[in-house]
């Protein structure tokens, strides 16, 4: 008897450009509309065909948005996939792999899944996606109907040929899986119940693209790297309907000077990347710096050095944003956890550089950003988009020196004003200078906004009660959903977590929040870079710090694990 | 030297860091000129530079201007193209900023052909880090640096875009104030990428390509001579016995890049965000 009530975890592998992704969204799209809450995440090689690749889809009764290690049923595409997954498998995963060619030990949790045969049985290979949507669909029990009707909708175009043969793949598979389902005594967690319109199915990369659109950014230039051309791609497929300046860089260098120049002249510019091209950028941090040129720069972590995991997930670009350009200025990073989080991000993000006129980075990772969840349509939110151009005037000066540091931002052609901007030292007018007098003058102009921006700075989500704990659980970026879960699974009233989705500055009213409490922190990273920053913005220790750095998201049992551990200590 | 007043000149007394004799000051005098004589507007002129003696360029005209990073004038250019199509868009560098730190942008911006026009004064060294080897000096000169002489082939940007099928090629003397005016005209007016590749002696730095080498390795197109012939553009680019001046190639059926990928002709600057309907269309392809 299997009984999964609450939550259950299936994970699909296969080899690259075998169509694992075709199999997951149509039962992603198939299980949201059934109701049922979903997450999902991914794992893949750097290469188009072969390897081995896996996606995980939790389907849960509470709202889970979080990786889990444990496997409930494995679904291989490819032999291959229980090799890739053995340290997951328990005795309690049930293997659907097809047996003839199988290399590995034939458990008693294996279940003969001849993916070959109905792969023939339908005559096309192709279909054996459909064939494998079906078997877990006939496990879980959602009517046949829901899934032929769903195939009637995505091949609509495709003539009814294609239909009816997908159709007969469906039900192949669907009767497998009824059949497994009643003999294995499967009980799946019922629906939520929420067959509301308001609910959407969406990826991190799509909820990320959406906040930019949204924010009003109309010009992004950029260089394709992983995990960060999802923003590139998203914001190209929107471009014409949204009036959106797309233009592929020869390199990152050409991608942040374009975006600089792009916002000179009034645009709202966005780059993407990962570490490794924006390593290439940091020459245009310290631009926009000097030209106090608002952009806002998007880096999708990945594990370095170098080119490091090219496809996995990691945290280890805090420093990197931190500290690159050369000399002294303002800046801001945000770190989203959630897909409705990503949205607002990057608005709040553009709104700032705006204001501040400074770079502003939004980081990311590829667990994140390739993560897929249902959410609630009405989480996905605009905000007002805050936009301070001002028509210039005869003798305008682009460098006025005022009291905040903020000098009113003209651009060329609006008003009479000439806009001047210079990579060198200059004065108010924009003009190249080595006066010692007024070098003093523009360091200081363009730091006193630093007190304004760190005030201006998003305050971190408590999860749990914090009056109560004395041990405060700290995390950023896409840690957010694991420490949630975690936190919930131990219920202790000791431990309270706290989000950062903004992580430098830290906002004053912070340093309140982390008196009197132990600090633990988890990071996707091998040294603990949040927590070093933490120490040196607040002063506070970091008494525990959870790492992980082998290119995997943590999981929610290893968060229980080690939370437990230091609750027990 | 021709001194016209034009619409260009900075409102107050400069002070200019170019060295005296500099083939700069006359190179500018044609550019200022161009712009007057072509009627462009103050307001919709950017003049976009990198680093260098010659990027300084815009500092001492009455312009907006863009001077931004050593050797990446052309992306900020371009960004400020596609983010204003009523822009006018002049670069001016030097020849290292343009084929050594920006080589990479220099062939990008050409396959792009958005329109703009560069203008590169070439003056074959380095000058404003004391006289080290530029992609364009010429084999044998000595250098700090290339102390046994410069054994590189040297960069030819002429045949470098030609072979890129960039749409306007044009050599000049900065030495001849009103044959360069000219040229420039006529880049600027050109609807796509225009290159004018200025020949200019470095007086400090360079004692091989001084004026009196010019005026003995120069000479001016025939009238003859077909500017849509790419072939005959080619043979002229890579002919070093003599170096012609004039517009070598045009080619005007090329389009520019902007109409290519669609940027409309409201400056993005003049865009709205997308309102509560248009936002809500992009979750509607999640539901």
């Amino acid at each position: 008897m299997h009984h999964y009530l609450h939550d259950i975890s299936m994970v699909f592998g296969g080899e690259a450009g075998q169509g694992l992704q075709t199999v997951t969204d149509t039962l992603l799209r198939i299980l949201k509309k059934s109701g049922y809450n979903v997450f999902s995440c991914m794992e893949y090689m750097s290469r188009i065909r072969g390897g081995c690749n896996t996606t995980e889809i939790r389907v849960t009764d509470k709202n889970r948005k979080a990786y889990l290690r444990r496997i409930d049923m494995l679904f291989a595409l490819s032999p291959l996939a229980v090799e890739h997954l053995q340290s997951r498998i328990s005795t309690e995963t049930l293997i659907f792999a097809e047996k003839e060619g199988f290399t590995g030990k034939w458990t008693e949790n294996c279940i003969d899944t001849p993916w070959t045969k109905f792969t023939d049985e339908t005559g096309m290979p192709v279909f054996a996606n459909t064939v494998a949507a079906g078997v877990v669909l006939g496990i879980t029990g959602i009517s046949l109907e829901l899934f032929t009707g769903y195939l009637r909708e995505q091949f609509a175009t495709k003539g009814d040929e294609i239909i009816s043969k997908n159709s007969t793949a469906a039900k192949l598979g669907y009767d497998f899986g009824c059949k497994i389902a009643a003999a294995e005594k499967i009980v799946l967690p019922s629906p939520t119940a929420i067959k509301s319109p308001e609910r959407a199915l969406m990826d991190g990369n799509a909820a990320l693209g959406i906040g930019a659109v949204a924010a009003g950014c109309n010009f992004i230039s950029s260089y394709p790297m992983s995990p960060g051309t999802g923003l590139l791609t998203f914001m190209a497929s929107r471009s014409k309907v949204y009036g959106i300046v797309v233009d592929q860089a020869e390199d990152e260098i050409a991608a942040i000077n374009s975006a600089i120049g792009a916002s000179y002249a009034g645009a709202r510019a966005v780059v993407t990347t990962s570490g490794g091209g924006f390593a290439l950028m940091q020459e245009g941090v310290s631009l926009a710096g000097i030209l106090e040129t608002p952009v806002v720069i998007h880096i999708g972590q990945r594990p370095g050095p170098a080119t490091g995991l090219p496809t996995r997930t990691e945290q280890g670009d805090l420093n990197l944003a931190l500290y690159a350009g050369q000399g002294d200025f303002a800046r801001a990073i945000l770190s989203p956890g959630t897909l409705e989080d990503l949205t607002e991000s990057i608005q709040n993000a553009s709104n700032l550089a705006d204001r501040f006129q400074i770079p502003v980075f939004v980081l990311t990772d590829q667990y994140l950003l390739d993560s897929i969840t249902t959410i609630d349509r009405a989480s996905i939110k605009q905000l007002p988009v805050k936009m301070s151009l001002i028509q210039t005037t005869d003798n305008y000066r682009r460098y006025a020196l005022t009291a905040d540091g903020l000098s009113p931002r003209g651009v060329p052609e609006y008003g009479e004003g000439l806009v001047r901007v210079d990579s060198d030292e200059h004065d108010e007018y924009g003009l190249i200078t080595e006066s010692s007098e007024v070098r003093r003058l523009m360091v200081e102009k363009r730091l006193k906004r630093k007190q304004p921006l760190r005030e201006a700075a998003l305050m971190p989500t408590i999860i749990g009660r914090i009056e109560e704990a004395d041990t405060l659980v700290i995390s950023w970026g896409s840690n957010r959903g694991v420490l949630e879960e975690a936190l919930d699974k131990i219920g202790s009233n000791k431990l309270a977590g706290i989000h950062f989705s903004q992580i430098f500055p830290i906002n004053p009213a912070v340093f309140s929040l982390l008196e009197n409490k132990l600090l633990v922190i988890m990071e996707n990273n091998a040294t603990g870079q949040f927590a070093d920053l933490l120490s040196l913005e607040t002063g506070r220790t970091i008494s525990h710090r959870i790492l992980k750095s082998t290119g995997e998201p943590f999981s929610v049992e290893e968060v229980l694990e080690a939370l437990t551990e230091i609750d027990h200590e | 030297m021709n001194k016209r007043p034009t619409a260009f000149d900075m409102p107050q007394e400069t002070d200019v860091a170019w060295c005296p004799g500099c083939g700069n000051f006359m190179l500018q005098q044609s550019v200022k000129s161009a712009l007057h004589e072509l009627g462009v507007e103050r307001k919709n002129l950017v003049m976009v530079s990198g680093i260098g003696q010659a990027a300084k360029a815009p500092q001492y005209m009455n312009v907006n201007m863009f001077n931004g990073l050593h050797g990446r004038s052309l992306p900020a250019a371009l960004g400020i193209r596609l983010s204003n199509r009523n822009l006018v868009v002049v670069v001016e560098s030097g020849d290292g900023d343009m084929y050594g730190e920006g080589g990479n942008h220099f062939l990008h911006a050409i396959r792009r052909n958005a329109n703009i026009t560069v203008i590169v004064h070439n003056n074959m060294v380095y000058g404003l880090t004391k006289g080290q080897a530029s992609p364009t000096s010429q084999r044998g000169m000595k250098t700090p640096v290339q102390v046994n002489g410069v054994k590189l082939e040297p960069f030819n940007p002429m045949a470098v875009a030609l072979a890129l099928n960039a749409p306007f090629i044009a050599r000049a003397y900065a030495g001849d104030i009103e044959e360069t005016k000219k040229i420039i005209m006529q880049a600027i007016s050109f609807r796509g990428f225009s290159l004018v590749d200025v020949f200019q002696p470095c007086v400090v730095f360079n004692k091989v390509n001084t004026y009196q080498w010019f005026k003995e390795n120069i000479s001016y197109l025939q009238d003859n001579h077909d500017t849509s012939d790419r072939t005959a553009a080619f043979r002229l680019a890579t002919e070093m016995d003599t170096l012609t001046l004039g517009v070598l190639y045009r080619n005007d059926d090329r389009e520019c890049y902007e109409d290519l990928i669609g940027v409309g002709s409201t400056p993005l600057y003049q865009r709205n965000p997308p309102d509560e309907k248009a936002f809500q269309s992009m979750i509607d392809a999640y539901q």
